[in-house]
């Protein structure tokens, strides 16, 4: 099993869940197995391009998928994986 | 709508700020749901990560935020939003910073003129746009409603 990490503005569509068990055997595997039992959540993880969206990071453990092979990054049982939110700003926009 | 810090909670926060004054600084709030109120119970002052205009710009690791939800979690704490200085610029939200808005949490911005707090606002993300919402200086170092 793959625990998943949600972050609190997407708990309201996972009726209030922090962490989220699914079978998968990769990160795209994962995210399409939670979007699988909460739909909600699509919108605000998949681009229309069904692309992770751009303000939206996945860690695996301490890892940026960035830094690994991407949404293709492969997962063993046990692994965390941690949806975070994008957070940025600045006084001139 | 509404958000309440105590007093020594908006101390401490003032004082990252003003620290890294003309540099903007940042952290993340956490606390409880009184219904449509919030309640500050604690900071978590972060590193601005920008590698951009760091008066201008601020980033956070994504890391910083897995550990400091992972730690309003442990503590039975909400995770309610996150704060940041604009050095000799009002406390209004850029549209930059309503780019990577999240909904649910409260954006607390903090003026910091010449080095100083000068004014402290709060917004939500509401319909794609942010909203204000009232911002309580609490006198109180515990608060009960």
């Amino acid at each position: 099993m793959i625990t998943i990490h949600i972050p609190t503005p997407l708990r309201k569509f996972t009726h209030n869940a922090a962490k989220v068990t699914v079978d998968a055997d990769s990160v795209s595997g994962a995210i399409g197995a939670l979007i699988g039992q909460y739909p909600e959540l699509g919108k605000h993880l998949l681009d229309t391009d069904q692309q992770i969206r751009r303000f939206v990071r996945i860690y695996v453990g301490e890892e940026d998928i960035n830094q690994l092979s991407g949404a293709s990054t492969q997962l063993k049982p046990g692994d965390a994986v941690s949806i975070i939110p994008a957070i940025a700003g600045g006084s001139k926009g | 709508m509404k958000i309440i810090m105590p007093q020594h909670l908006v101390k401490a926060m003032s004082a990252w700020l003003e620290e890294a004054y003309p540099h903007e600084a940042c952290g993340f709030l956490t606390g409880r749901l009184e219904g449509a109120t919030r309640i500050v119970e604690q900071i978590i002052p972060v590193a601005n990560r920008s590698t951009e205009n760091l008066r201008r710009r601020f980033v956070i690791d994504p890391l910083d935020y897995l550990r400091a939800e992972q730690q309003a979690d442990a503590a039975g704490r909400v995770l309610l939003g996150v704060f940041h200085s604009h050095p000799d610029h009002p406390a209004v939200p850029s549209e930059h910073d309503l780019a990577s808005a999240q909904p649910f949490f409260s954006y607390v911005i903090a003026s910091i003129e010449n080095g100083s707090m000068s004014a402290i606002r709060s917004y939500q993300l509401q319909h794609e746009a942010f909203t204000e919402e009232q911002f309580v200086h609490h006198k109180e170092e515990t608060i009960s409603l």
